[in-house]
């Protein structure tokens, strides 16, 4: 961990044109102070990578709905109406990608993989453009590594030294996404002094920020 | 019993003692709440439940796949996503429960797209019909009249040759090498009405009333 930011020392790191993802599972989990931040900060043409397209009013869907988002990378849009009606105006473009298959693509990245061979979209249109590769007799789809700029955490529970556990089921994507970026910036639900060493969901090394309350900047 | 009802109760018939389901939105996430007490069925949910629970008005930070407000059973577990479809499509679920806009004689399923009207997405649906040991489809024969168990799918698929069962409000199908067939009527409506109302060929021998109705 490099250490404690502050909001404006957050909104400093960030560029348009970034990737960022974002975790949380239908906005469970989801770091919603840095969403705002981000929004307020006005930076624009992201790449975003989340689960889904959240809300209107919530998660990644803030960022949508303010028009900062020039793609989308989720395997779910159905909540945010929004994210279709700018889908057929041609002002934001969605690769949608199956579940199971998001997280293997970040996982691929944060491990240092060339990306991960499964059997999820064989004989659909999510096949179109990807090589399918025979193992042992069966076919799989080659799906690539996914990386992002920056991955913005939530549902974390930290301790003073920059590890993290998670509160119930806003664990979701953000392990993972805490694994495949080049800057990871983390939102506490909760801080404690010290996580047992055998509860740490994300080591410290994985973690370069953690958001600071307000009352102390 | 309604549509819907008929469907998640004839399901629940289905899940054994030990399974491991995965329950998708709609119609199959109503199957939970006709699993016989005497069975001992483990839910999982894909955003990261291993033994989840009934719905709450509490206030936690647990949600279920559809984003509800739900409870964890004593002895569960949290996990997350790269566990959770480690759990799917590594073959440790013994059965899911999905809904679909359209279901074939050959198993092909279509549940995520219908292009130029609506694009919600497949979320974890691709992965836990490529995964899961026995799929089961489960939703209303027709919509306006139309047969939604068809010959071939015309929606874009989420997985061809996947699903193993159909559940309806008028029958019970079985996709087998040799076709699709007929295995339960309810009670309300006659195997003609059901071979009316079906676009996909049906394969009629021994079709029995509806059980669990």
């Amino acid at each position: 961990m490099r250490g404690y930011i502050t909001k404006n020392q957050f909104i400093d790191l960030l560029k348009d044109g970034m990737s960022v993802s974002v975790g949380g599972f239908l906005t469970n989990g989801t770091p919603e102070k840095l969403i705002d931040y981000v929004v307020e900060s006005k930076v624009k043409d992201l790449t975003i990578i989340c689960n889904d397209g959240g809300y209107e009013d919530k998660g990644v869907g803030k960022l949508i709905v303010n028009n900062q988002v020039k793609r989308l990378i989720a395997s779910h849009i159905g909540t945010n109406p929004y994210v279709g009606k700018l889908m057929q105006e041609g002002h934001i473009e969605v690769e949608l990608v199956p579940q199971g298959t998001l997280a293997e693509r970040i996982r691929s990245y944060g491990a240092g993989l060339g990306g991960v061979l499964t059997p999820t979209g064989l004989d659909t249109i999510v096949e179109e453009g990807k090589r399918i590769i025979e193992v042992q007799g069966n076919k799989y789809l080659l799906e690539e590594p996914l990386r992002a700029d920056l991955a913005l955490i939530g549902g974390a529970i930290n301790d003073k030294y920059g590890n993290l556990k998670y509160s119930q089921t806003m664990r979701n994507f953000n392990p993972v996404m805490a694994t495949a970026a080049d800057l990871v910036v983390v939102e506490p639900f909760e801080s404690v002094d010290v996580i047992d060493p055998e509860n740490v969901i994300t080591p410290y090394p994985f973690v370069d920020y953690i958001l600071v309350g307000e009352d102390n900047e | 019993m309604n549509e819907k009802e008929i469907i998640a109760s004839r399901i629940a018939l289905e899940l054994k003692d030990g399974d491991l389901v995965n329950l998708g939105i709609g119609i199959p996430t109503l199957v939970a709440d006709y699993v016989p007490k005497d069975k001992l069925v483990t839910f999982q949910a894909e955003n990261g439940i291993i033994g989840l629970g009934p719905l709450t008005d509490e206030e936690t930070n647990i949600v279920n796949a559809g984003g509800m407000k739900a409870t964890i059973l004593i002895g569960g577990a949290f996990i997350d996503s790269i566990t959770s479809f480690t759990f799917i499509r590594g073959g440790h679920i013994d059965v899911t429960v999905l809904g679909a806009l359209e279901v074939d004689q050959e198993g092909s399923i279509a549940s995520w797209i219908i292009p130029g009207k609506k694009v919600p997405g497949m979320g974890g649906a691709m992965d836990l019909v490529t995964g899961a040991k026995k799929v089961i489809i489960a939703l209303t024969h027709t919509n306006k009249g139309q047969s939604k168990v068809l010959r071939k799918c015309r929606l874009p698929l989420t997985a061809a040759h996947q699903a193993n069962m159909i559940v309806t409000e008028m029958a019970v199908m079985r996709v087998e090498k040799d076709g699709l067939h007929l295995l339960e009527v309810h009670p309300d409506y006659t195997i003609e009405d059901v071979v009316n109302a079906t676009e996909a060929d049906l394969i009629i021998n021994n079709v029995e009333r509806m059980k669990g109705v």
